[in-house]
């Protein structure tokens, strides 16, 4: 019998499938699909502390196996999450739920993440220091290790969850951030968020995005996934949640064995709502096929070539 | 929602770039006229999301125009051929509210949706005029199956070479009706919403993610909130409608 649990900061997972943050809205309409307790556990839409609609449409454009966003993280904002969404997510999900969490100034994370620990649900805030979709915040946050690191500080001092802090991969040294965020007491680091695209439309000769760039997400952008897990998960001692591009069960052994403990699935939700299902259905299969008795013996065991 | 395989009964050119698809398959999932269908393509990252035409227990009709390579893809699909699609996407129309003489806009593209409402409308006894709106008389469909089933039909061409000349909205002045739904581009919507003296229902359209609201890729404001056209709509009721410009 295959065991895929993982053990992500303490907190023990049936399997180490978790919806990305943004592909997943608060969990209630994908379990008029299925259980979603079939999850190892999913991180729920971007929350900020005051409600925002985002940026102006069109905001979504496809490309070569993937697609851009410019969403914006709309959100109806902390309070109502808490008050509206949190109770019909606790209705459909039974299991500790990840909190994603963005802000405009340090103030802004303290703010929320403080807000969110306290729910008896979240088991884990996930802080998102990496969208790119936003000016004066989000990103901005996550490309400098000292920013990153004051973030986390902030947000530790306020909470007693595992905080997992989530990196953009848009920055030259990605590794020196993950060790800013271990060095100021993160518990986690999750990576990666959408790399900043752009398309033209050559007929209107204007960007396919209203806000002309936007995240770029899909099967596309897997090899540069595997690769920065693979960099951050061999720097860093604290566990790493993979994702980017991931759409099947042996994408998601590629992350392990490149060195995260758990994987998120984004962009394949919206294409195939049943994605993660799925995914958790062949694991077991695709694990058998390569001779893989427990998921947690992979966890950054790729072995590398012997140099000549 | 749901999703399912479908296998492509027929394929038709309606018009130069205009086709008509007829799939068998599960449709328990459609519930109203005015919902959409989400088309997996191979090959395509994001599915195509695409206005149900008609609909019984075992058949899907969809009209599609061909604007890109996604909908090219679909144009040289043969019969017996295999398509996955999410089915029951959106709301769809209220006929309830409806009055004994609702009338029916529908431009370009737009006119597909409105077909099995006319035919859900005429089923319940109500007098429907539907107003057809084409840019030229070659951009033409569907006029025949209209009056087959027994409404009004008024054809209008923005250049005058077939029935009215003018816009969908055109012969609205001169006509008695209870209640309007429409569906057609953004300035025929704003038209419409302009000239219409009566209540009614418009579907929006907007570049989706997932079609199914979990990506907040089509979302925009209304006078009761902001609403993702996917799942909240693509129907909106005229009096919550906030328009950007």
């Amino acid at each position: 019998m295959e065991q895929l649990n993982v053990n992500l900061c303490g907190i023990e997972l049936d399997n180490p499938v978790i919806p990305a943050s943004g592909t997943f809205g608060y969990g209630y309409e994908f379990a008029e699909l299925y259980d979603v307790n079939c999850l190892g556990t999913f991180s729920f839409k971007g929350t900020t502390k005051d409600a925002r609609f985002g940026n102006p449409t069109p905001r979504i454009a496809e490309c070569t196996a993937g697609m851009i966003n410019a969403v914006g993280l709309q959100n109806p904002g902390v309070d109502r999450v808490i008050s509206h969404e949190l109770p019909k997510l606790k209705q459909c999900f039974h299991k500790p739920v990840m909190a994603n969490v963005s802000g405009f100034s340090v103030e802004d994370y303290a703010y929320t993440c403080e807000k969110l620990d306290k729910e008896e649900q979240v088991g884990w805030l996930e802080v998102n220091v990496s969208c790119p979709n936003v000016h004066g915040g989000g990103m901005s946050f996550g490309t400098s290790p000292e920013a990153a690191a004051e973030v986390t500080r902030a947000v530790k001092a306020v909470t007693t969850k595992p905080v997992i802090i989530k990196l953009s991969p848009n920055v030259t040294d990605i590794v020196s951030i993950a060790k800013a965020c271990e060095a100021a007491g993160a518990d986690g680091i999750s990576l990666i968020n959408t790399m900043l695209g752009m398309r033209i439309d050559l007929n209107r000769r204007r960007p396919v995005i209203a806000n002309t760039m936007g995240g770029f997400s899909g099967s596309a952008i897997f090899p540069v996934a595997v690769r920065m897990v693979y960099q951050v998960a061999h720097a860093v001692k604290i566990p790493v949640v993979g994702m980017g591009g991931v759409s099947s069960a042996e994408d998601v052994i590629e992350m392990m064995m490149a060195g995260a403990t758990a994987v998120e699935v984004g962009a394949a939700n919206l294409v195939n709502p049943y994605a993660c299902r799925d995914i958790i259905n062949d694991l077991p299969g695709v694990m058998e096929k390569y001779r893989i008795n427990n998921l947690k013996e992979i966890i950054g065991g790729v072995q590398l070539w012997e140099k000549m | 929602m749901k999703q399912s395989i479908f296998t492509i009964v027929r394929n038709d050119a309606l018009t130069d770039c205009v086709y008509k698809m007829i799939l068998s398959g599960d449709t328990s999932a459609i519930t109203a006229p005015g919902q959409f269908v989400n088309i997996a393509l191979e090959g395509k990252f994001l599915r195509r999301p695409i206005s149900v035409c008609d609909y019984d227990d075992t058949t899907l009709t969809i009209i599609y125009k061909v604007v890109g390579k996604g909908t090219a893809q679909m144009k040289a699909m043969e019969p017996g051929e295999k398509l996955d699609i999410l089915t029951g996407l959106g709301n769809g129309y209220d006929l309830s509210v409806s009055g004994d003489k609702p009338v029916l806009l529908g431009g370009g593209v737009g006119v597909p949706p409105m077909y099995n409402l006319a035919k859900k409308l005429t089923a319940m006894g109500k007098k429907v005029t539907v107003i057809l709106g084409f840019n030229t008389k070659s951009e033409i469909f569907y006029e025949d199956e209209f009056r087959a089933l027994g409404c009004d039909v008024i054809v209008a061409t923005a250049d005058g070479s077939y029935g009215v000349k003018g816009f969908a909205t055109t012969p609205l002045a001169d006509l008695d009706y209870t209640y309007f739904y429409t569906c057609g581009p953004e300035p025929m919507l704003k038209a419409v919403y302009k000239a219409t003296a009566t209540s009614g229902q418009m579907s929006f359209e907007e570049r989706m993610g997932c079609g199914f609201g979990a990506c907040m890729g089509c979302s925009c404001k209304t006078l009761t909130g902001y609403k993702r056209i996917c799942k909240d709509g693509p129907v909106m009721r005229k009096e919550e409608i906030l328009w950007n410009s």
